[in-house]
């Protein structure tokens, strides 16, 4: 599927029109959404009205900008006004949204056409899309395997040209993993920048929202859209002569399966050709992130879902109903230790980028798991896919820092590979400068399931 | 209060309300908790730490 910033030039030079781009959408969505299961809702004829009134708007001279007739699907865990916000839950059944997302609403505004709400693991509540009231979205590389999560559904489909872009969630890595799983780019911005209002919430410390797409400039024309910031275009890229990263190798290195450190080592090696600096750093309490994100996202989950846990139980699957419940027994005085480490982490991150333009790592130790597996074989252990799913995303929502994925070639069975960039708070804009001078080294052939 | 005291009452309350599944996932809870403890980026009353 061609991205947005073609559709946009094409758009213009009227060689194709939103209701065509949309009708081709929907066709793949027709086509393949019984296979993948990537929607739990289609919204065909609002969107080809929208595409109408793009087209209309344009033809009259009306030009909202980059986002102007682009067919996007968002993650049903944002309120879009007059249809249901289903978190992939039948706790949430019978639930309407009255008013859109200040996110949707600056998508409206940049004149987004969408195209339907995607599938996503039950409340944003995990990485592999497996536990859905709709079913699990599987992944269009290989539907046998997750399309990683929780913005699973949404992945898929832009990864099997059912949309442009789509909007995702991200408390642990929701966006990051996905895109990985799915061979696609996914940006989790700088905490607090984007609107999480009209979100269903998983953990309000840590949730973010942000576009998923096809490439860093697609990213990029989402996010500022999703900011309202509608006419925004891509920054400039870095040069990239003279960039320097650093490699976190303690912890992040440490478990990684061997074709995506090939691919790792690989981009690395074409960036340093290219006249990137590349250090190796340390973030000195690595080790601790996991209990520092577990002992405060569970807590904040376990409030959010207190009365519905007790009233409905039944209602949630029984995995997602099990962690809600143990993350009611997590004390305060823990959840209080964890915010102190979650200080120190942030601090630790700010220093190690303080002579860096940003942090490379892989975005996921593993390709997309099979389904159905709670462990997976690293050399000669089995490790669990939950852990080493959340393991290189979820620092990164502990500290606030942006942090894109982008894939980084295909293992020996075709199975996307993804590196990580880490940039600077509050200055997403500087990392998507650097991500946009690193893409054609990070992304070697185009990693395409459509 | 002690992460054994905790585990300990939080199992007997999980089985009391009829979810003994939760018992493995306490379990990580706890091993969670022990190294949230033991991170020497915690402060004491005693001003040594």
């Amino acid at each position: 599927m061609m991205t947005i910033e073609e559709f946009g030039r094409r758009l213009r030079a009227r060689e194709v029109t939103s209701v065509g781009v949309t009708e081709e959408c929907l066709r793949r969505i027709e086509a393949d959404n019984p296979r993948l299961n990537a929607f739990i809702r289609v919204t065909a004829d609002d969107a080809l009205r929208q595409a109408r009134q793009a087209d209309q708007e344009l033809a009259s001279g009306t030009d909202r900008g980059p986002l102007h007739g682009v067919p996007l699907s968002i993650k049903d865990l944002l309120d879009m006004r007059g249809l249901p916000t289903t978190a992939a839950s039948r706790v949430r059944e019978g639930h309407v949204a009255e008013r859109d997302a200040p996110t949707i609403a600056h998508l409206r505004q940049a004149g987004a056409v969408f195209v339907g709400k995607t599938n996503l693991h039950e409340f944003a509540f995990g990485t592999t899309n497996e536990e859905s009231a709709f079913g699990p979205a599987l992944n269009p590389h290989d539907p046998t395997r997750s399309p990683g999560g929780s913005s699973g559904g949404s992945a898929a489909s832009v990864a099997a040209g059912m949309a442009l872009a789509t909007v995702g969630t991200d408390t642990g890595g929701s966006i990051r993993i996905p895109s990985a799983a799915c061979g696609i780019v996914g940006l989790k911005p700088t905490i607090g920048e984007v609107s999480i209002d009209g979100v269903v919430p998983l953990s309000r410390t840590f949730d973010h929202v942000g576009p998923l797409a096809q490439t860093v400039t697609d990213a990029s024309l989402v996010y500022h859209a999703l900011l309202g910031d509608i006419a925004g275009r891509p920054p400039v890229p870095a040069p990239v002569h003279g960039l320097r990263l650093a490699v976190p190798r303690p912890y992040f290195c440490d478990v990684l399966d061997d074709e995506v450190r090939a691919r790792f080592e690989e981009a690395l090696e074409r960036l340093r050709t290219a006249g990137v600096r590349i250090d190796d750093i340390e973030i000195k309490h690595a080790n601790e992130i996991v209990p520092v994100y577990m002992h405060i996202s569970m807590a904040d989950a376990a409030a959010y879902h207190a009365a519905t846990i007790e009233t409905m139980p039944e209602r949630y699957t029984k995995p997602v109903r099990m962690r809600l419940e143990m993350a009611r027994y997590v004390l305060a005085e823990d959840y209080v230790r964890a915010l102190a480490g979650r200080e120190r982490l942030t601090r630790e991150v700010d220093a190690a980028m303080a002579q860096h333009d940003a942090l490379i790592l892989p975005s996921m130790p593993i390709p997309a798991p099979p389904l159905g597996a709670a462990t997976v074989p690293i050399g000669s252990t089995q490790e669990p896919v939950r852990y080493l799913m959340l393991k290189l995303t979820q620092p990164f929502n502990v500290t606030g820092h942006p942090a894109i994925a982008m894939p980084s070639g295909l293992t020996h069975n075709g199975l996307p590979c993804s590196v990580q960039l880490v940039g600077q708070r509050p200055q997403t804009d500087a990392l998507i400068r650097v991500a946009l001078a690193c893409e054609r080294f990070i992304t070697p052939e185009q990693v395409s399931a459509s | 209060m002690t992460i054994a005291t905790w585990l300990q009452t939080a199992i007997a309350d999980a089985e009391k309300r009829g979810l003994p599944d939760l018992k493995p996932l306490l379990e990580a809870l706890a091993r969670s908790t022990q190294a949230l403890r033991a991170a020497d980026f915690n402060d004491d009353a005693s001003g040594k730490r």
